[in-house]
Order: structure tokens, then sequence, then C-alpha cells
């Protein structure tokens, strides 16, 4: 009862921080004709047995609300919120429910920088956090590391020193992708490296790594991409967001070649994402937000399934 | 033997890993928000016992490994193997010094051990967690201390030196666990 009261308090503070800072709460659909393109995220999906037209219709429930968001920012051109559940196939274990919930927003107007002090707010508005400390991509990694994830020769050194170790030894041997070598060594490297009672932004991921987030005017190597990490749990990614169309439908193709090359089934483009970015988005920050992690953060409890009312083991 | 996905991977699954049979001890899927996701994984080596990491990419196929557990009776000791028995089958498998290792000195005859097999050969013997034996040899001349000071060595029938407290005599049996190789009691005859 007491965890069930606390996550209700927790709803009820993030809405309260939105309300204070005049955010338009909104509740997209979940169910929807698009998937994610996103290589490394597969959609649950349902169907209808007679959709509009009397036709069975085949929906994906959404890993996220940025799609259906986006086209709303797009018609309004308002910074907007929304508390969400969402569902992700593939993904159970200690900090990971196939169903979970989201805080996911959007600034209108808000560069990065902004947007981070911003999630740095809403995580003291709820819990006794200090302020965020930020770092970028590469500078922590240089300083965990030794070497550069921006240049190819660091990229070799992580690889090679990945091929060492006994326990990433055999899957190396065999790995080819930069960003998987980056995101392992991270994993194994960085993240505990990490402080774990203040939270920790990185800022400019790789290029490679940008997912829908703008390149870096100043520095082509990187995106305006930011994740947050607290108290070693990955609770938050962000970006100043991609608006323009055309690079839009490239990163579209990029995921589905690498869908192709990971053997996954390739997802068609959302084309109602695509004409909002036509009709033109207004330039924004958004981030999403794991609220079953915050409240793991605030409970200082270590499994999603103790502060969900029921997790997949027992739904 | 078949093959497991990482998705099936859970604590006490038995895997070949560097040409040895594994259990597995722990799992966690690490997923980054955007990226690869892979296993985090602690497995035992059931031959050499050691525990080591390792991390698979999420949804990877690993050769499962033929392993069995045997809940068997100790026989006797021919002096080159040790003989157990299955009560309910009276089948006998015989284990070599490499399997039975440092359990050795815990076998105790009608005692039922765990025997894990690897393709039918046992590579470990587990004995029960606790054990009854006799006290062979033991200095007599400490008396009167009930607890805390320590106690003194005392050689069992087997061989196993444990702490005893100072009251234990010569002939006496007491029960010991195992695991810890500590003293636990005396049994009455």
């Amino acid at each position: 009862m007491q965890t069930l009261q606390q996550r209700a308090e927790l709803m009820r503070q993030i809405r309260q921080f939105f309300y204070q800072r005049n955010v338009l709460e909104v509740d997209t659909p979940l169910l929807a004709r698009h998937g994610v393109t996103d290589p490394h995220l597969e959609n649950l999906t349902t169907a209808l047995t007679a959709g509009p037209d009397g036709q069975p219709l085949k929906l994906s429930l959404q890993t996220s609300p940025e799609y259906a968001m986006k086209r709303l920012l797009a018609q309004y051109r308002t910074s907007i919120f929304q508390l969400s559940h969402v569902f992700r196939d593939d993904e159970i274990g200690r900090q990971h429910n196939p169903e979970f919930s989201l805080v996911e927003w959007y600034r209108v107007g808000f560069n990065l920088v902004e947007l981070i002090a911003e999630v740095s707010e809403l995580i003291q508005y709820v819990t006794d956090a200090p302020p965020i400390i930020a770092h970028t991509y590469q500078e922590i990694f240089v300083q965990c590391t030794g070497w550069d994830p921006l240049q190819g020769e660091g990229i070799s050194a992580i690889h090679r020193h990945l091929k060492t170790r006994t326990d990433t030894r055999d899957w190396m041997e065999k790995e080819t992708d930069p960003d998987t070598i980056l995101q392992v060594a991270f994993n194994l490297l960085v993240e505990p490296e990490l402080p774990s009672d203040t939270p920790v932004a990185i800022t400019h991921f790789p290029r490679s790594q940008a997912a829908l987030a703008r390149v870096c005017p100043e520095d082509e190597r990187v995106s305006l991409r930011f994740e947050i990490y607290y108290h070693g749990i990955e609770l938050a990614n962000g970006y100043d967001e991609l608006t323009d169309t055309d690079e839009q439908n490239r990163r579209f193709v990029e995921d589905n070649a690498k869908r192709r090359q990971l053997q996954r089934a390739e997802r068609t483009a959302d084309e109602y994402l695509l004409a909002a970015l036509r009709h033109g988005m207004p330039p924004c920050s958004g981030v999403a937000l794991g609220f079953d992690r915050l409240l793991m953060i605030a409970l200082n409890k270590d499994q999603i399934s103790s502060v969900v009312p029921f997790s997949i083991a027992n739904c | 033997m078949a093959n497991y996905s990482t998705n099936e991977f859970k604590g006490g699954l038995k895997i070949m890993q560097d040409g040895e049979p594994c259990s597995i001890v722990e799992n966690e899927m690490v997923k980054p928000g955007k990226g690869q996701a892979f296993n985090r994984v602690k497995i035992r080596k059931l031959i050499s016992g050691k525990v080591v990491e390792k991390t698979f990419k999420s949804g990877e196929s690993v050769e499962g490994a033929d392993v069995i557990e045997l809940e068997l009776a100790y026989l006797y000791n021919d002096g080159e193997f040790w003989h157990f028995m299955n009560n309910e089958t009276f089948e006998q498998v015989a284990a070599d010094a490499k399997a039975v290792s440092d359990a050795e000195k815990w076998l105790v005859e009608q005692d039922v051990c765990t025997l894990t097999l690897w393709e039918g050969n046992p590579i470990n013997v587990q004995p029960p967690n606790f054990v009854e034996l006799e006290v062979t040899e033991t200095d007599p001349g400490l008396k009167g201390d009930t607890a805390g000071t320590g106690g003194k060595p005392a050689t069992l029938s087997t061989g196993a030196v444990v702490r005893v407290p100072l009251f234990v005599q010569i002939g006496e049996v007491i029960k010991v666990d195992t695991r810890s190789g500590e003293y636990v009691s005396r049994v009455q005859k």
C-alpha cells in the first residue's frame, strides 16, 4: 500500500511540476499504424478485426509517445508533456519490464542546456538530489578509459582492450559494429565510474548514435543528444530535436539498413510524422524519463518489479 | 545437446563455455535506451569451481551442457575410486579423486551426497550440509570452558580437522557444517 501511495504521489508531483510551468498535458494514443524504426527496439503488435474501412488492421503498441507528440508539436507549436505507459518487446530484467511508464516532454524554443536544467529541476523537485553535473561523451570516455571514442584509432584501441578481457573476449572477437563496441565499453568502463549520488548528464553522443537528435552544428562528429544517469540507472534520454524532413527520412533509411544487418524486419517510415515535419515542427528539445526508474531511485529499490503494481511475472 | 538463446538464461541453467560445463549463477539484461541489448552473466565453471563474468549479445545462442545432478549414497573408497549408489535403482557410480576433491573429508557411509555428472561422468561431489563424525584425536587435558575462547583442534575419523570447544573429548561424535567446516554441536550416541 505504501509503494502504491508513493507511486501516486510521484505522478501527482510530476503533473504539478509541469502545471506550474504551463506545459500542456496530452495523452496520445498508444495504438498506431506504424512502429518505431530504431534498430534496437521492437514494438508489440495487435490487430483490429475490422478497421475504419472494414478491413483487418494491424497496429503497433508504442515504444514511446514520441512520434505522436511530435505531430502535436507541429500542429499546435506549444510545449507538451505526457505520463504514459509504453511497451517494448524483449525487455525483461531488474530495470526492465515490457510495459512501463515514461514521462516525456517537449519544450518549444529550449536548447539542450535549458532542457537539461529543467530535467535537473524535476529530479530535485521529487527527490533530494543535488543539481545535475554535465560531461560530454568524449570527455567522460577519455577520462575513464584514456581512449577517444570519436577517433577510429580510439575505437580500435577500445576494441582491442575488450578482446583481451575474459568477460567480453568471445563476443568481441566477432563484433564489428563500432557503436556496439562503444556501448559495451561505456557500460563496463564508464558507467561504474559515474558518481551515484549525483545525477549526471552525458551530452554530445557520437553522430552514429544520434537517434532523433540534430547533428551538432559546431562539431559534426557528435549529436545534440543527452542521457541522464543517476544511482547507476540510465534514467532519461533527450534531444535537441531533429526538425528537418529530409534528414528524418535519411535516419529512417539508415535505421532500416541497420535492421537488415541485424536480421530484423524492416519498418515502414511513419508517414504521419514525416508529414508533420514537412508542415513544420518548431525548434524544440524533448526528453523521455523512466517514471518507474525515478520511483526506484526515490524509494531506494533495485528492482522495477518492486515499484509497479504488477510486473510481467504476475500480470 | 540443445542450444539456449540468451533470453532463456536463468540461474541454474547449464551451458558450455571455454570447453567446460558451467552453471549460470546470475543473469542481468543490459539494454541501453538506444543500442544493442546484452546479457551480463556470472557463471560457475563446474570442474574448476571458478566463478567468472561473461557478456553475451542478446539473441545469441550458446551450447547447453549435458549436466545432471544425482542424489547418491556414499558406499566406500577402493583406494582409487569413491563409490556411490542410487538408493532406489541400486545403480552405482564411481567418482575419481578430482571429482571428490575436498569433499573426501566429509564422506560418511550411507550419507546422501549430490553428484554432478557431465556426459555421464562425475565431475563434482557435494557432501550433505551437515555430517556427524567421531573425534579420533584432540588434546584431552583442556577442560572447563564453555564457549568463546576459540576452542582446540580435533581430528575426526575421516581425517578432517575442525576447531571444537574444550569440553569435546576423544570418542565423542560431533555435528559439523561441511560448507564452513565449523563445529555445530555434540551428538548423543
